[in-house]
C-alpha cells in the first residue's frame, strides 16, 4: 500500500511530460477556443458556449457534443486538456484527446474533471444534434433526422431549422420539417398549425394533436379534435390494410403448404400423411444449401428452389413405389401407412441432423420491410413469399390444364380404366403426379425456412391444416384450395386481435368443422363425371 | 337374450377365460409371492398393465367404430381425454385442503392463477356419482353432436377421419389454455385418494388393475353382444355398402349414431380408469398423434376382431415401454415402420396370423373390400 502514492504521483508526472508539448501545441487549435469556455461553473454560460460549437461548423462538433452529452468529455485539472474517456472503469482511465482525437494513453480520474450538464443543457444538445445531422451528406440519413426532430423542437431551434429548410433540396426533409415547426406552433397555441398537420399519421404529430385537443383555447382545441377524427379514420384504414396483409401472408403460407396435397389428394385421392415431411424436407434444404454456401445465402436459397423440388418430389416417388401403390383403393390403410413414414422421416431428421431447430438465414434483399407510408409497412420477405406462392399456384395451374401430364392426370383421375384402354400408362401417371405433388411441399418448405423455425416438428404444425385447406375449398379443385386458403388466412388474422391467437385457430377449426357438415364437399364441390366416386 | 349371445361363441368364451386368468395369476404373483421372489410381480408392474388395460379399453371402443362400422376415427383420444378430464376433477376435488396452497375448495393451479371461485363446470364434481356419470356423459355428449351433425350430411371415409382429427386437435388447443380452467399446460395431477382409498397404497393400485381388467371384460362383453344383435348386422351392412343399406330402408344414420356414441363412452371409461393408475391428465392425451397411434393398435392387432384390438394394445404398448427404455431414439423407427409394414403385408393384423376358426370369421373378415366400394 505504501508504493501507491508514489506510483501515482509518478504518473501524474508522466501525464504532466507527455500533456505539455500537446497543450502548447493546442493553442493554435481554433478548436481549444471553442473549449475552454464549457469549463465554467454556470449551466447559462455552458449553454453559450455549446451555441458558440454549433455556430462554428467545426468538423469535430458532433462528437464533441456527442461527448459532453455522454458526460465523456473531461478537462485535465492542471493542464486545462481536453479529453473523451473511452471507458470509465477502475482507476486509470484509457483517453482520446479532445483536439485531435488521437489516444492519449490513460489518465487518472482524480485529475479529470468531468464537465457537467444539466437537463436543459441535455435537452439544448440533443436539439443541437439533430439539427446538425441535417447537414448530412446522405439524404437517407437527412431524412431520419429530420423525423426525430418531430416533437422535439423548441422555440431555440426554430431559427436553425428554418435556415435548414431554405437551404435543403429533398422535399420529403423540408415537408418533415415543416411539420416539426408546425408541431412546435401547435404547441405554442397557434391555430393555423394544426392544417399543415391534419392528415399526417406520425406518433408525434397525433400526441402533439392530443395535447391540443384538451386545451383551453376551444378554438384551437376544435380544430385540433376534428384533425385527430381525420387522422383516425385513416389509421383505421391502415389497420386495416395491415391485417389483410398479415391475413393474405397466413393464407399464402396455408396455400403454399396445402397446394401440393391439392394434387397428391385433391387430384389422385392419395392421403399423404407424410405431405408436412416433405415440406420439413424442403426446409431442410435450404438449410443444407446455405450450409454448402456459406456467406451467401441469397444463392443458396435462389438454388434451394429447384433443390428443394426435387429431393421432397424424389421422397414422394420412393414413398409411392414403396408404400402406396400396395394400397391403391384403400384410403384409409393410405393414411396410416403414409402416417408411419411420417414418423420415419421426422425421427430420421432427429438422428440423422439434430433434433434442435436449424437456422436458416434471410438473404439481404428479402429482410427489412417496404414501407408505404407511416402508418403501414409490409416485411418483405412475407410480401416474397406470397408474391412465391401465386407463382407457384399459377405454374401448377397450368402444368394441370395446358401440358398433356395435366391432360393425361385428369383422364386418370376420373376414369382410370378408360384412361389406360386409350394407351395413357396410368402408372407412370401415378408416379409423376405424386411426385409433382411433393416437389410443391418441398417448395412450400424453402418458402417456409424464411418464415419459421427449421425443425424436425415443422411439418406436423401443417399438416391438419392443409388437410383443413384442401377440405375446405373442395377436393379437387386447386382454385378452390388458393380461395380456402387465403379466406382462411384472412379470418384467423381478423379474428385474432379478437380472440387471441389460440381461440383464433380454435374458431376456425371448428367453423371449417361445421362448413363441412354443410357443405361436405367442400367451397367449390366438383361437377360432372369427376365428382362421382 | 342379446346380452348372452357372446358366451355361446367360443373366442368370446377364450378371451374371457385368459382374461380373467391372467388377472386372478397377477393378483396372486403381487400378493401371495414374497418381495425379492423373481416371480413377484411388483406394484409397478401391476400398474403398469393396469395402464395397458384401460389402453386396451380404448382399442376395443376404436375396433367397434372402425371394424364393425367403416369409420376412421381419428379422435378417440378426444373422448379417452374428456373421461380421463372428468375423472381427474373428481381427483382434484378430492385434495381438498391438502394442495400446496391448502385452499378446501379451489385447485391448486386456480389458486395460482388467483381466480376467487369455482367456475361453474366445476360443480359437481365433488360428488362421485356425478363424476363418474360425467365420465360417460362428456365424451358420450360430444360423440352425439359430432355424430349428428356429420352423420346426418353423410360425412364419411377419409372426410370423417380428417374432421375428428381437427376436433381433437381443437380441443387440444383448447385445454392448453389456461383460461379454459383445466389446468393448462400442466393439467391437473397430484391425485390423493379415490373413493376414499389412498391412490399410493399398494391396495388400491391392485384393485385398479382388477377394476380396470373387469371393465375391459365387460366391455368387451358389451360390444360383442352389439355386433352380433341385429343391429350389429345392420351396422356391418353399413360399412359394406352403405348405398344399399340405405335403399333396403335402414337409417344409416342412426345406426353410426349409436355405435359411435357407445364406443365414445367406452372410451371415456378408459380414460376414467387410466388417470388415477398415472396420476396425471394434460392436453397431450388429446394429441392426434396418440389417436391415430391407437388405430395402429387395432391395425396390427386385427381390425373387426375386438380381441385382435386388446392384443394389439398390449403389444404395441409393451414394446413401447421396452423400445423408450433400451434405446428411446428407436421408438418413433419402430413405431412407424409398423404402421407401413402392417398395412402393406399384414392387412388383417395378428389376429387373421392366428387363424382361429371363428364363427362369424366369414362375414367380418373382409373389410377392405367393402371400404372400396363405398
Amino acid at each position: 500500500m505504501r508504493m501507491l502514492p508514489r506510483f501515482l504521483s509518478g504518473l501524474l508526472c508522466l501525464c504532466l511530460l507527455c500533456g505539455l508539448p500537446l497543450a502548447v501545441q493546442a493553442q493554435d487549435d481554433p478548436g481549444q477556443a471553442l473549449l475552454d469556455p464549457l469549463a465554467t461553473a454556470s449551466y447559462a454560460e455552458k449553454g453559450e458556449a455549446i451555441e458558440a460549437i454549433i455556430e462554428s461548423g467545426d468538423a469535430r462538433s458532433r462528437r464533441w457534443l456527442e461527448a459532453l452529452l455522454g458526460g465523456q468529455l473531461q478537462r485535465h485539472k492542471n493542464t486545462g486538456r481536453f479529453v473523451v474517456v473511452v471507458e470509465n472503469r477502475g482507476r486509470n482511465w484509457p483517453v482520446v484527446d479532445a483536439l485531435s482525437f488521437e489516444d492519449a494513453g490513460e489518465m487518472s480520474r482524480r485529475d479529470l474533471d468531468r464537465i457537467g450538464i444539466n437537463n436543459a443543457l441535455r435537452g439544448q444538445l440533443q436539439g443541437a444534434l439533430a439539427v446538425l445531422d441535417l447537414h448530412a451528406d446522405e439524404v437517407a440519413e437527412r431524412r431520419e433526422a429530420a423525423r426525430a426532430l418531430l416533437g422535439a423542437v423548441d422555440a431555440g431551434l426554430v431559427e436553425p431549422i428554418r435556415a435548414v429548410i431554405d437551404g435543403e433540396e429533398d422535399a420529403e426533409v423540408r415537408r418533415l420539417l415543416e411539420q416539426a415547426l408546425s408541431i412546435q406552433r401547435l404547441e405554442a397555441g397557434e391555430v393555423e398549425a394544426v392544417e399543415t398537420l391534419s392528415g399526417s399519421l406520425n406518433a408525434q404529430v397525433r400526441s402533439a394533436l392530443n395535447a391540443a385537443s384538451r386545451s383551453e383555447d376551444a378554438e384551437l382545441a376544435a380544430a385540433a379534435t376534428s384533425a385527430m377524427a381525420d387522422i383516425e379514420q385513416k389509421m383505421a384504414l391502415n389497420r386495416g390494410l395491415e391485417t389483410l396483409y398479415f391475413g393474405l401472408s397466413l393464407g399464402s403460407v396455408l396455400v403454399l403448404a396445402a397446394i401440393g396435397l391439392a394434387i397428391t389428394f385433391g387430384v389422385m385421392g392419395v392421403i399423404n400423411m407424410a405431405h408436412g415431411e416433405l415440406i420439413m424436407l424442403g426446409a431442410y434444404t435450404t438449410w443444407a444449401m446455405q450450409q454448402l454456401l456459406p456467406g451467401q445465402p441469397g444463392l443458396a436459397l435462389l438454388l434451394s428452389i429447384p433443390a428443394g423440388f426435387l429431393v421432397a418430389a424424389l421422397a414422394g416417388v420412393v414413398i409411392e413405389r414403396g408404400v402406396i401403390q400396395f394400397l391403391k383403393g384403400r384410403p384409409l390403410e393410405t393414411l396410416l401407412a403414409t402416417f408411419g413414414v411420417s414418423l420415419i422421416l421426422q425421427q430420421l431428421v432427429r438422428t440423422v441432423i439434430s433434433p434442435q431447430n436449424r437456422t436458416v438465414v434471410t438473404p439481404e434483399w428479402m429482410s427489412g420491410s417496404l414501407m408505404l407510408n407511416e402508418g403501414l409497412s409490409l416485411t418483405l420477405n412475407r410480401l416474397y413469399v406470397l408474391g412465391f406462392a401465386l407463382v407457384v399456384f399459377a405454374v401448377l395451374m397450368l402444368v394441370m390444364r395446358r401440358t398433356r401430364l395435366g391432360l393425361e392426370v385428369r383422364a386418370v383421375t376420373q376414369n382410370r380404366s378408360m384412361a389406360r384402354a386409350m394407351g395413357i400408362r396410368a402408372t407412370r401417371v401415378d408416379i409423376l403426379t405424386f411426385a409433382l405433388g411433393s416437389g410443391v411441399a418441398g417448395l412450400a418448405g424453402v418458402a417456409l425456412s424464411q418464415l419459421t423455425n427449421v425443425g424436425p416438428n415443422l411439418g406436423q404444425n401443417y399438416i391438419i391444416d392443409s388437410f383443413m385447406v384442401v377440405v375446405f375449398g373442395g377436393v379437387g379443385n386447386l382454385w378452390g384450395t388458393l380461395v380456402a386458403g387465403l379466406s382462411l388466412g384472412v379470418i384467423n388474422q381478423v379474428l385474432e386481435p379478437w380472440a387471441g391467437a389460440v381461440l383464433a385457430k380454435i374458431v376456425v377449426l371448428v367453423f371449417i368443422i361445421l362448413f363441412i357438415q354443410k357443405r361436405p364437399r367442400g367451397l367449390f364441390p366438383q361437377k360432372g363425371r369427376a365428382a362421382e366416386g | 337374450m342379446w346380452l348372452t349371445r357372446p358366451f355361446r361363441e367360443r373366442a368370446t368364451r377364450l378371451f374371457l377365460g385368459i382374461l380373467l386368468a391372467a388377472l386372478a395369476l397377477v393378483t396372486l404373483l403381487n400378493l401371495a409371492v414374497p418381495v425379492g421372489h423373481p416371480l413377484h410381480v411388483s406394484t409397478y408392474a401391476v400398474t403398469l398393465l393396469g395402464k395397458y388395460l384401460s389402453y386396451a379399453l380404448l382399442a376395443v371402443a376404436v375396433d367397434l367404430v372402425w371394424g364393425y362400422l367403416g369409420i376412421l376415427s381419428l379422435g378417440h383420444g378426444a373422448f379417452f381425454a374428456l373421461g380421463g378430464y372428468a375423472m381427474g376433477m373428481y381427483l382434484m376435488r378430492q385434495i381438498g385442503d391438502r394442495g400446496t396452497y391448502g385452499d378446501p375448495v379451489l385447485p391448486d393451479f386456480m389458486v395460482f392463477l388467483d381466480w376467487d371461485s369455482l367456475p361453474w363446470y366445476w360443480l359437481g364434481f365433488d360428488m362421485p356419482w356425478f363424476a363418474f356419470l360425467m365420465v360417460l356423459l362428456a365424451p358420450g355428449l360430444l360423440a352425439l353432436v359430432f355424430g349428428f351433425l356429420a352423420f346426418r350430411s353423410r360425412v364419411t371415409g377419409v372426410y370423417l377421419s380428417i374432421i375428428t382429427q381437427a376436433m381433437t386437435f381443437a380441443l387440444m388447443l383448447a385445454f392448453f389454455r389456461n383460461e379454459m380452467g383445466f389446468g393448462g399446460n400442466n393439467g391437473l395431477t397430484d391425485f390423493r385418494e379415490l373413493l376414499g382409498f389412498d391412490l399410493r397404497s399398494d391396495a388400491t393400485r391392485l384393485g385398479l388393475f382388477l377394476a380396470t381388467g373387469i371393465a375391459l371384460a365387460l366391455g368387451y362383453v358389451l360390444c360383442r353382444a352389439i355386433v352380433a344383435s341385429k343391429l350389429g348386422r345392420v351396422s356391418v351392412a353399413c360399412r359394406d355398402a352403405e348405398a344399399r343399406a340405405r335403399f333396403l330402408g335402414y337409417r344409416v344414420e342412426r345406426f353410426q349414431l349409436f355405435v359411435f356414441v357407445v364406443s365414445a363412452m367406452l372410451a371415456g371409461l378408459a380414460g376414467a380408469l387410466y388417470v388415477p393408475q398415472v396420476g396425471i391428465i394434460n392436453p397431450s392425451e388429446f394429441s392426434p398423434i396418440f389417436s391415430i397411434e391407437v388405430v395402429l393398435w387395432v391395425a396390427l392387432g386385427g381390425r373387426a376382431t375386438l380381441y385382435g384390438a386388446v392384443i394389439g394394445a398390449l403389444l404395441v404398448n409393451y414394446a413401447k415401454t421396452v423400445f423408450t427404455g433400451v434405446m428411446p431414439d428407436a421408438w418413433l423407427f419402430a413405431l412407424g415402420g409398423m404402421f407401413v409394414l402392417v398395412t402393406v403385408f399384414l392387412p388383417k393384423g395378428i389376429a387373421g396370423l392366428l387363424c382361429l376358426r371363428l364363427r362369424r370369421r366369414a362375414a367380418t373378415s373382409q373389410p377392405t373390400a367393402g371400404e372400396a366400394a363405398t
